[in-house]
């Protein structure tokens, strides 16, 4: 049975309960979305259903993001993004503070309410159900350093167009196995010239990772930018070998 | 349950009987009780659940009729002497399944089935008994092959069965239903009645005439925005199904907010927002979601001395919209984007959200899906002639003032002098460079010079060319659309070093927009220029490919034309847009369709951009135009 990243799909009996599953296996899906897809295409009742799940799912994911900047005028703009961040399961550090993480039934330590003119400094939103909306409320930390994005399935290239308000800041980066992310979302973040390390790893979205790594480098000089190994995708003749060359590919 | 009759549905309903059996049904699906309609997956018509009855077999088999007796039955009609009318049961038994049946060799004396040519008696009576009976006509070929010893005991049918009451009276069971049906059919039942399925229907509420991204639009919003579901049978005709002509399919496809009018910028704000959600606004079950690919680069507009104070104004008016637009001096200008040359720059103004450029036809496709899921109506035809009544009546002025409405809409075949008359309660005309000739049709524009009722619509269609070239030493993957002060505009295509781009010819030197030839000597002496000078880089460029396309240019003041005629009652306008109808399409689609079911705005107010300033001579003027 092979695993497979998979872009959000409405498939399978998986699927009916959840808009796309990052990973999700092969093997015995097959029959059951053949018979969902065979109910669909006869009955309108399975269609029907199958759309209000849709639209359940959907509304499950714009409540999660919906805005807490309200909360600004009261606890200041760092500890309302925090409290967005905490309450979708990433993690928040502030500044010279130890990381606040929730355990695993989602409850977190309350203290970060104290710290209204601290601010954050690293943010880990791995598979955090963040969107467009959301990011609304991540642009409250204005000074943030460090953001990891990994991950996440509803990140895509209309939310990296976004994150120039952190350019002046933002110094890490990490988009890794986004499954919507592709090298046109990538092309907006050159307004980030602050960046230092950017993770463009496992981007299944991105059409060609070896020329991508390369414009993206080009674009960012000073960001040392992990992802790919420029050759990938190049035909190797025998003799050749995958090392890294002085003269960089012109774009 | 609710079944769908889908074609592929009944046939698998009917068994491996294939040929015939599928043939009924399909037909059976087609062609209903004299009228014409389009049956497609998505058609709601096909929902209704067909009796027996209902599914009345039209196919065209003429007079050859073919009926299956179960072989007892014939045997106990030929007992008795006197076999159904024209059984003739001496003849060699015909048609399909005889192959299988001489195959198995058990022709004269077998077991159940038999099949017999009735001379000419091709009557619909027989054809709803042979879709009950044929079910078991799988059965019938199975239990002619098990082996004869097994004894009639184990083969016969069930008692409590149709037997032997049935075909004892078969004959005037026959006439009966014959009779029964006759007086349902309007008029004689032919023989083979012609084939409809390409026509439109003969019935629609609204008609939209253009098939691009504008009608699409309107008739996606029209079935979003109707109070019942299902309520409004929404036909679309398009003339061209390739669309190889279609403003939409040619267009570079880019979105912004830089307009100088705020209902422009409040469109384009809409549009990003539901093309950001498009998988939720045009979601179908079963379908993988859609990707626009979609850049979000920006436009840099850049600007002279003469045209700073304009932009800045207008950049003034965006940021009041919503939209996140920036000035950018030509320092900074050279800091982000050290390929460009500043000489000539005053301002640039920098889309930093929701601006850039996407797929057209990926847009498109999802509209069509969605209205196919929606239960929307698609023709392949051309609107030839509207049929409208008029009504004089007296305005508040005393003044005696002729409102036209259409109420019948032909449409013709392609190739053909076939036309169908479409009744139709609305007409929206949404048919790009042409919608001036639509409205001709309309009657729109045939008056004395000066007054309402000869006040044409403006717009025609102006050819417009886009090019693509290589320049390998060219502007990096940051590059946004940018249009310069002389015009020319360019953008980035892929990861390959290729570039597309054009300029909007003076009006002196409009090229003839009767065909799409592309003129590369205008890129020679007019575009290349201009771009060598801003890009240095682009000295050295080599042009792959280029085509032309048209824009629904209005004349008067290049901003689109929404909403009602005042004379034509019940005619709507979508066209005229100039060059940014696919970014604005969204937001004038629910524009028109709130138009029409509210009868006024309700989100954008678009009362700027109605038909009335033609006559009034108010012109809407955008000053952004590439």
């Amino acid at each position: 049975m092979s695993l497979r990243l998979v872009a959000p799909m409405w498939n399978g009996t998986r699927g009916i309960h959840r808009l796309g599953g990052a990973v999700v296996p092969e093997g015995n899906q097959k029959k059951e979305r053949k018979m969902l897809q065979f109910l669909n295409n006869h009955f309108y009742d399975v269609e029907a259903l199958r759309g209000y799940l849709l639209q359940r799912e959907m509304s499950k994911v714009h409540l999660k993001n919906r805005s807490f900047t309200w909360l600004e005028e009261q606890h200041g703009p760092y500890s309302a993004g925090a409290f967005f961040i905490l309450k979708q399961g990433g993690a928040v550090k502030f500044r010279d503070k130890e990381w606040i993480r929730p355990d695993k039934y989602g409850h977190f330590s309350p203290e970060f309410w104290n710290f209204r003119e601290v601010p954050v400094e690293a943010v880990d939103a791995s598979d955090c159900e963040i969107n467009y909306e959301g990011l609304d409320n991540l642009l409250l930390l204005k000074e943030l350093q460090s953001l990891s994005l990994q991950r996440c399935p509803h990140v895509d290239d209309w939310c990296l167009s976004r994150l120039y308000p952190l350019a002046d800041s933002l110094q890490e980066l990490s988009l890794a196995g986004c499954p919507r992310v592709s090298e046109r979302g990538l092309a907006c973040l050159h307004h980030l010239q602050n960046l230092r390390r950017l993770d463009i790893s496992d981007l299944p979205a991105v059409s060609n990772p070896g020329l991508t790594q390369i414009l993206v480098e080009e674009m960012l000089p000073n960001c040392q930018v992990v992802g790919v190994d420029w050759a990938e995708g190049l035909k190797l003749g025998p003799e050749e070998q995958p090392q890294d060359t002085a003269s960089p590919v012109p774009a | 349950m609710v079944k769908k009759s889908s074609m592929a549905a009944a046939a698998e309903e009917l068994g491996p009987a294939p040929g015939i059996q599928a043939a009924i049904a399909a037909a059976s699906c087609c062609a209903k009780r004299g009228t014409r309609h389009t049956s497609g997956p998505g058609n709601p018509l096909n929902a209704l659940p067909l009796g027996k009855l209902g599914a009345l077999p039209i196919s065209a088999r003429g007079r050859a009729g073919l009926t299956y007796l179960k072989a007892s039955q014939w045997r106990v009609g030929a007992g008795l002497g006197g076999a159904p009318g024209e059984v003739t049961g001496r003849q060699p038994p015909i048609a399909w399944g005889g192959g299988a049946l001489r195959a198995t060799g058990q022709l004269a004396r077998s077991s159940e089935w038999r099949l017999v040519r009735s001379s000419d008696r091709w009557d619909n009576s027989e054809a709803a008994v042979r879709l009950s009976e044929g079910a078991g006509l799988r059965g019938a070929m199975i239990r002619r092959v098990l082996p004869h010893g097994l004894g009639r005991g184990l083969l016969t049918r069930r008692p409590g069965t149709r037997r032997g009451g049935f075909s004892l009276d078969w004959d005037g069971k026959v006439s009966e239903i014959k009779k029964k049906i006759k007086s349902i059919l309007p008029g004689t039942p032919c023989d083979v009645l012609p084939d409809t399925s390409h026509l439109p229907p003969e019935h629609s509420d609204v008609v939209v005439v253009g098939g691009g991204v504008l009608g699409l639009s309107v008739a996606y919003w029209l079935k979003q925005l109707e109070n019942r579901r299902g309520g409004m049978r929404v036909l679309v005709v398009e003339r061209d199904h390739t669309y190889s002509q279609a403003s939409t399919g040619l267009s570079v496809g880019g979105i912004c907010q830089q307009f100088s009018l705020p209902e422009n910028i409040q469109l384009s704000l809409f549009s990003a927002s539901f093309l950001r959600n498009i998988n939720e606004y045009l979601a179908v079950t079963n379908a993988p979601p859609l990707d626009l690919q979609f850049n979000p680069s920006g436009y840099l507009l850049l600007a002279s001395e003469k045209d700073a104070a304009a932009m800045e104004s207008n950049v003034k008016v965006q940021k009041q919209e919503g939209a996140k637009v920036c000035l950018m001096s030509p320092d900074q200008l050279r800091n982000k984007f050290p390929w460009i040359n500043t000489e000539g720059v005053a301002l640039a103004s920098y889309g930093m959200e929701n601006e850039g450029w996407f797929d057209p036809w990926c847009l498109l496709h999802g509209l069509r899906q969605k209205l196919m899921s929606m239960g929307v109506f698609f023709c392949q035809g051309e609107v030839t002639r509207f049929v409208t009544s008029s009504q004089r009546m007296m305005t508040t002025d005393d003044e005696m003032v002729t409102l036209k409405s259409i109420h019948e809409v032909h449409v013709k075949m392609d190739h053909s002098l076939e036309y169908q008359p479409v009744e139709c309660a609305i007409v929206i005309n949404a048919a790009g460079a042409w919608s001036a000739q639509i409205a001709a049709l309309a009657g729109i524009g045939k008056g004395p010079p000066g007054t309402l009722q000869g006040t044409k619509l403006p717009v025609e269609p102006r050819k417009r060319y886009v090019y693509v070239w290589h320049c390998p030493q060219g502007p990096g993957l940051e590059t946004p659309l940018v249009a310069d002060t002389s015009g020319a505009y360019f953008r980035r295509e892929g990861l390959g070093s290729n570039y597309l781009g054009g300029r909007s010819p003076a009006e002196e030197e409009e090229p003839d927009p009767a065909n799409l030839e592309v003129d590369h000597d205008f890129f020679q002496e007019k575009v290349w220029p201009h771009l060598a000078l801003r890009v240095p880089a682009f000295e050295t460029l080599k042009v792959q490919t280029a085509w032309a396309g048209y824009y629904d240019y209005n004349t008067f003041d290049q901003n689109g034309v929404v909403g009602p005629h005042p004379l034509v009652v019940n005619m709507y306008f979508a066209t005229g847009f100039s060059g940014h109808g696919l970014q604005q399409a969204p937001g004038v689609g629910r524009a028109v369709a709130e138009m029409i079911l509210e009868g006024s705005f309700q989100t954008i107010d678009l009362s700027p951009f109605l038909f009335n300033r033609f006559y009034l001579g108010e012109k809407t003027q955008e000053n952004n135009i590439m």
